[in-house]
Parts: structure tokens; C-alpha cells; sequence
């Protein structure tokens, strides 16, 4: 099949465009009346879905007020394959194992995340979300890879805590969350916070990365981090940034033993 | 029950055995230990509520008032009770409005004010528990005019982190079947060194336990009940730093069921183990006043370990939570040991193994309402597949009568339930019940046949690493990663802090009377 061309649904014949949705509208399903005026819902919304002939082969009341429905149709929609862009993301998804995998085989050792909510921040919910064992979204947090050692300080840290905390824990990453906005107190702490590893560090400082609902995700280099995570950030995603920006596989930059550089892994 | 698996009931009793030896020296520390939170609970019992403007319990405020200036090492107690009478303060309300202002200066007292201080804690203590007693009568009478419905019973969540929100959610799910309805946690709540106060509208991923939200829902599902003629039960959570406070809010208000398991803040909220078991005990001594069935977390190290080759970590910790369990003054019938349906369904026979461990499990703990949680770990999104998946879990429950089923969702880790996964759901229960619901009986494994061998694999294993716990300690196992492949060392954790030695005369007014029951 062309992967330029265009394509239909296929539910037994090529081109037949036969699809099925299910869903659920706040309609009674009693009496025959309200029956029939639920299947005419249903069949209205399929319409306006683009399903042309719709069936409703199920409908089910739950509780006096809702009703589910199982609908087949034909959609009249095309699918034009040339149109189609995939959003790239600038690292892979990898799975837990692949994730200490690499860790292993570039650093030779654990590598080190130091966490913290800083300044008056006591919203620790995003934090423990990615470094929990328990973690987020079906997703083990950072605690469970074993090739991750991870430091978590809680909330309320202070800067010069953190940094003297990252330092004697020789932390490749640190990671920050910030959920209170209040002044833009978000983006005045993690300013504070870059200033601070920078000058602490210097070039050698460890990558820092940043997370909260109210963060622009293109904002990194402004407020001198290496990394935003935005709403939704699964502990996956950050496993995998962490090993993209540190445990790149050898033969790329800075993948050959040691940390690599911070720099490599910024947007 | 007759047994199917041809258990050696002098290894069953080694078993227990090992439990005992691996636990009693826990058990020990938290007789000889008290905590903030332990504290706090007492003062709860005693009436104290409320908090001040930005939010921060007054149970908290008088806490720590009192630890600054003389310490806890001879409890909250005698110096509050002591500030109380001296003060003439009409409650502890106003007390601890001045405390926390640093208007009282507590001291020790002895003699004659150290009586006085006694005698009138434990006339507010037993106040407290009174209302507990009352409320466990009130179940029993709630229960004699509905009904009580028929095991194993069904469990839904609910969690919209809006409590108002909640109220008809769970109604709605006691009228589609439910019987049992867990209002899960804001995530995060479990890290709280403190309970929040009154009605909540706000949580992430879930609903804050809190005294009034704990009585909005219980009213709501007495309501339900009565129209349903169905006693439905209601489950929150007292994991955490705070579970001695939420087990006697939990009994204050009726809850029925409360999570409450020996080791999971410790191995997945990285709470310091010493905190958690001095915690626990004492929670659990609350709910065994109360008649709350505690529900045990075993089906989390599923989650992380894999559940054919850590199946007998799972029989270990359910051991160890029989064991505190039963230390605490809990009933067999009290004990809602957990356990899942976590087996990669790509392994060959994987239903087979499955039936062996939830069948070694009802053996094992006859009395127990066991409870079985649903597939979580291979639910991939496919929700055609995961249906069928949820399926054979209900067949395992009703084939090894297992007493409390979570109900699978097919959109498990995809979103919160719709309502007509929900609905589906209920479907796929209620047809497994409908049509095998008896098959339990007919099913007898072959005496050496597959099922069984694996049965008595699992208890094997979990002897031996029962032996290496008692010869290593309990708290040093836990340090190396036993159970849910993570390292808890004792001396880490959140809430270390709050842990306080007993000095000689500690005084707490509601143990006195729990060990007493219990």
C-alpha cells in the first residue's frame, strides 16, 4: 500500500471506510420513546462524526440518565498519507530496562538524580510523581530503575542546599519542581537556582532540569536550564532525557565514559 | 475448609512461625516508641479538631508546642492535659490556640497535678472511643436494617478530588453493584506530616481523606444503603505519615474498610521504617476498636517485582501482616490481606498460575476476606484484550473464593474510568458470578498436578525467605531490598524526625485502653 496515497478505513473490504465508536450521552434509556430518541441521539452525533450510514448495533441505559452506545458506520472522511507530519521528539521513549542498560554501559556506574522543590514551594505532588517508586500514570518512578540513584529532598530546599547537596552526591542531574506561580515565583526561583549551579560549578555543573504545570517548555535556555517538563511528564520520559543527555551510547558525543556534557542536551 | 492443595499444615504453622520471630522484635520497638502522629491521634480522640488559617491542624500546633518546650518522651499527654487544668482553659481548642501563639509554658507534672493530668486526659480519651463504640453498633444496626450483601463483595473506586463530586459518582456505583466504595487519595497525601481539615473540592488524582469529607460520604452511602436495602461499605486510605490520626478519624466517622499495610509507605513512599511501624500498630489497634477491615497492599510489589518470581514475597508480607496484625488486637475476619492478578499473560499456563497462588493464599488465611486486585501491569491499551484479561481475574476470584474483588477496568492506565467502563465492568462480573459462580466447588486441583506443586513452590520459598528475615531482622531486609525490589534502610526515609523514645512514665491514655481491649 502507498505510503503517499490516499486511504480509507478498511473493516472487511478495501475502501469500505467501516469504523466502530462507542460512547456514552446523557439520554434516559426507559421507556420505547426514550428509546427511540437515544438511538436518534446516538445516530445524530454519528452523522455529525462523519459515519454515513451509522448503525447502532448497542445501546445500554445506565441509571436513569445515560446511555451507552456501540455504533458502526462508514466514514466518508479520506486520509490523505502525504499530509501527515510527525512531530519529532529530539529523544526516544525507551523502556526501563534499555534505560539501565545505557546507564551502565556509558557510565559504569549509577547515575545520580538529586530532586527538590525549591524555595517556599511545598507542592511535592510533581516531585515524588517522577521519583517515587510509586510514580505516575502507570509508570514506576525514578527509584525503581536500578541503574538510578536517587536523592530526594523534598520540599521547601533551599538553593545553596541543593547545590551543596548535588555536589557531595556527585549528581549528574538535578531535577526541580515548581508548581506554585504566585509573581512568577516559578520562574525567579529556577533563575536563582541556574545562577547558583553556575557559579558553583561552572561548566561542569550537572544538567539541570525543571517541571511544573506553568512553565513554557521553549523557556529552557531563557532561565538556564537544560530541560522544561511540562503537565503530564511521565517518569519515563524523564528516565529517558536523562540517559539521551548523559548515557548517550558510545560513539556518539560525549558518550564515552564520564558525564557527558551538559550542553548536548539541551532544546 | 477442606484443603485442595494438600498443604503440610506443620509447614503452614513453621510459617507462621517465622513471622512471629521475624516480627516480634518490630513489635517491641513500637512498644517501647511513640510518634507525632501517634500523639496527634490521641488528641484527635480526645475532640480536638479544627485548624488554624493557613490550614495547619491544631492537633499539629499543640504537638509541636508541647515537644519544643518539654518533649514527647513522656507523651502528648500529661503536660497538655496538665497546661489544660493549671490554665483553667474551658478545651484544648483554646489551649492550643495559645500554644501555638507561645503563650503556655508546659512543664512535666508530678505527683498530685500528674494524676489530676491522668485522670482528665483519659476522661477525654474514652470520650473519643466511646463515639467509636457507637459507631461500630451503629454499623452493626445499619447493617441488621439493609442487608449485608453476599462475598465476594464489589469494589470500585471513585476519585475526582472533589468531594461534592464524589457523592453522586458513588451512589451512582452502589446502584450499578458496588458494595464496597474506595474514595482514593489525592496523591501525595501519604507525604503529609498532617491531616487536612473539612470539605475538599480540589486533589490531584484523587480526593483528600479528611474528618468532614470521611462523614460526607459516609451519610451519602447510609442514604444509598437504605434506598438499596444493602449495607454499602466505604474504604479510604490510612497509609502514610498520618496513620494513627486518619485510623481514629476513620473510626470517629464509620469508615468500614481502610488500606493499612505493614510496608508499603515504606517501600513506596519511602517513609522510614521505624516511623511506619509504630504508626501502624497503633492505627491498627483504632480500627480493631472500630471493626474496620483493614485491606493489606501485597498487590503493589506486583507492580514493581515480577509476579511469578516474587509470588512469595507476596505470602511473606501477608504473613507479617497477619502477624502485627493479630499483635494489634485485629480478628481474622479483620484481616483483608491483598494480593493480584498480575501475571504476564504471555507466559505459558499463566491462568494456572494464577489459581495456584490465589488458592495457596485462601488456604492459607481461611478466615481472612481476602482481597484480589485486578490486572494492572499488562493492561496495554487494548481494552478488547484487557476485558478478556479482566475476565479470567474475575474467574480466578469466584473459582478460589476470594472475598473482596477490585473490579478491572478495560481502560486501566489509560484514564480515570468512564461511566460506561464502569458500567462494562460491572457487566463482566456479574456474568463470571452469574455463570461460574459455583465453580469454585467443582474445582479440586490435581493432588500433584500442576496448580498444586506450584502452591507448595510458593510456600516453600516464602519459608525460606521468612528464615533469612528472622536470622537478618526484619528492618535490615527491608534496607536490602526484599520486598518491591527497593532499599528502605532504617535510619531513612521521611519522617524519622517524628519518632520519639519512650521515657519511663510515658503516659497515653488511648493505648492504656486499646491494650486493654485488645
Amino acid at each position: 500500500m502507498s505510503l503517499t496515497g490516499i486511504v480509507r478505513p478498511y473493516g472487511d473490504t478495501t475502501g469500505d471506510g467501516r469504523v466502530q465508536v462507542s460512547f456514552t450521552l446523557p439520554v434516559p434509556f426507559g421507556d420505547e420513546a426514550e428509546r427511540a430518541r437515544a438511538e436518534g441521539a446516538a445516530l445524530q452525533l454519528a452523522g455529525k462524526m462523519g459515519l454515513d450510514p451509522a448503525m447502532v448495533v448497542h445501546a445500554k441505559g445506565m441509571g436513569p440518565d445515560f446511555t451507552f452506545f456501540i455504533v458502526y458506520g462508514r466514514v466518508s472522511h479520506l486520509v490523505d498519507l502525504s499530509a501527515i507530519t510527525v512531530a519529532e521528539r529530539e529523544f526516544p521513549v525507551l523502556p526501563a530496562a534499555e534505560v539501565n542498560l545505557r546507564v551502565r554501559s556509558a557510565l559504569g556506574r549509577k547515575l545520580v538524580v538529586v530532586g527538590a522543590c525549591i524555595g517556599t514551594d511545598a507542592h511535592t505532588v510533581g516531585i515524588d510523581a517522577i521519583l517515587n517508586v510509586k510514580g505516575h500514570a502507570g509508570e514506576k518512578g525514578l527509584e525503581y530503575y536500578r541503574e538510578i540513584r536517587v536523592v530526594n529532598m523534598g520540599a521547601q530546599v533551599g538553593v545553596a542546599d541543593l547545590v551543596a547537596r548535588a555536589m557531595a552526591e556527585h549528581a549528574d542531574a538535578v531535577l526541580v519542581s515548581q508548581v506554585v506561580t504566585q509573581r512568577d515565583a516559578h520562574l525567579t526561583n529556577t533563575r536563582e537556582m541556574s545562577a547558583a549551579f553556575h557559579s558553583a560549578f561552572g561548566l561542569d555543573r550537572p544538567l539541570l532540569v525543571v517541571g511544573g504545570p506553568r512553565f513554557d517548555p521553549g523557556a529552557a535556555h531563557d532561565l538556564g536550564v537544560d530541560k522544561i517538563f511540562g503537565r503530564g511528564t511521565t517518569p519515563g520520559e524523564v528516565a529517558s532525557y536523562l540517559v539521551h543527555a548523559l548515557a548517550a551510547p558510545s560513539g556518539r558525543p560525549g558518550g564515552s565514559g564520564g558525564m557527558a556534557s551538559p550542553r548536548e542536551g539541551a532544546a | 475448609m477442606t484443603g485442595k492443595l494438600n498443604l503440610d499444615p506443620a509447614l503452614v504453622a513453621r510459617a507462621r512461625e517465622l513471622a512471629r520471630l521475624a516480627g516480634q522484635p518490630v513489635t517491641d520497638l513500637a512498644r517501647t516508641h511513640t510518634t507525632v502522629s501517634v500523639e496527634r491521634a490521641v488528641l484527635r480522640l480526645a475532640g480536638l479538631d479544627g485548624a488554624d488559617e493557613d490550614g495547619m491542624p491544631w492537633v499539629n500546633r499543640l504537638t509541636d508546642a508541647v515537644r519544643e518546650s518539654v518533649g514527647l518522651e513522656h507523651g502528648v499527654a500529661l503536660p497538655a492535659w496538665d497546661a489544660l487544668l493549671t490554665g483553667g482553659y474551658p478545651d484544648l481548642r483554646t489551649l492550643a490556640v495559645d500554644a501555638g501563639s507561645g503563650l503556655v509554658k508546659f512543664r512535666l507534672p508530678m505527683g498530685a497535678d500528674a494524676d489530676a493530668a491522668r485522670e482528665s486526659a483519659a476522661r477525654s480519651v474514652r470520650k473519643g472511643l466511646d463515639r467509636i463504640d457507637a459507631q461500630r453498633a451503629e454499623r452493626d444496626r445499619m447493617v441488621a436494617a439493609t442487608s449485608d450483601p453476599p462475598m465476594p463483595w464489589i469494589y470500585l473506586i471513585v476519585a475526582t478530588g472533589d468531594i461534592y463530586e464524589d457523592i453522586p459518582q458513588a451512589q451512582a456505583a452502589a446502584r450499578e453493584g458496588a458494595d464496597v466504595i474506595a474514595v482514593i487519595r489525592s496523591t501525595g497525601q501519604s507525604l503529609l506530616d498532617y491531616v487536612p481539615e473539612g470539605a475538599t473540592r480540589e486533589g490531584y488524582a484523587g480526593t483528600y481523606a479528611t474528618r468532614e469529607n470521611f462523614r460526607l460520604m459516609r451519610g451519602a452511602l447510609d442514604d444509598v444503603s437504605r434506598e438499596l436495602g444493602r449495607y454499602v461499605r466505604l474504604t479510604n486510605y490510612a497509609s502514610g505519615l498520618c496513620m494513627p490520626e486518619i485510623a481514629a478519624l476513620a473510626g470517629l466517622e464509620r469508615l468500614d474498610m481502610m488500606l493499612n499495610d505493614c510496608m508499603y509507605g515504606i517501600i513506596f513512599r519511602d517513609i522510614n521504617p521505624v516511623r511506619t511501624f509504630i504508626d501502624q500498630r497503633f492505627s491498627r489497634q483504632v480500627h480493631a476498636r472500630a471493626g474496620i477491615v483493614i485491606n493489606t497492599g501485597e498487590d503493589n510489589y506486583l507492580t514493581t517485582a515480577d509476579a511469578v518470581d516474587a509470588a512469595h514475597t507476596v505470602v511473606v508480607s501477608q504473613l507479617l501482616n497477619e502477624y502485627f496484625g493479630r499483635e494489634a488486637g485485629l480478628a481474622d475476619g479483620q484481616l483483608g490481606l491483598g494480593h493480584a492478578f498480575e501475571i504476564n499473560p504471555d507466559v505459558p499456563d499463566s491462568f494456572l498460575l494464577e489459581l495456584a497462588h490465589a488458592q495457596l493464599i485462601r488456604e492459607l488465611f481461611p478466615d481472612a476476606p481476602l482481597k484480589y486486585m485486578p490486572p494492572t501491569k499488562h493492561m496495554t491499551g487494548n481494552v478488547f484484550a484487557g476485558y478478556l484479561l479482566d475476565a479470567f481475574f474475575n474467574l480466578a476470584g469466584v473459582m478460589t473464593d476470594q472475598s473482596i474483588l477490585l473490579i478491572g477496568m478495560m481502560t486501566e492506565g489509560i484514564h480515570t474510568p468512564f461511566l460506561s467502563d464502569r458500567d462494562l465492568a460491572l457487566e463482566n462480573v456479574r456474568y463470571v458470578r452469574r455463570a461460574a459462580g459455583r465453580l469454585g466447588e467443582s474445582f479440586r486441583p490435581e493432588p500433584d498436578g500442576f496448580v498444586a506443586q506450584r502452591a507448595r513452590q510458593v510456600l516453600g520459598e516464602a519459608i525460606d525467605l521468612l528464615g533469612r528475615i528472622g536470622s537478618q531482622g526484619l528492618l535490615t531486609a527491608i534496607g536490602e531490598g526484599t520486598f518491591g525490589v527497593t532499599r528502605r534502610p532504617a535510619d531513612g526515609g521521611r519522617g524519622l524526625d517524628g519518632v520519639v523514645k519512650q521515657a519511663g512514665g510515658y503516659y497515653n491514655p488511648a493505648t492504656e485502653m486499646l491494650e486493654v481491649t485488645s
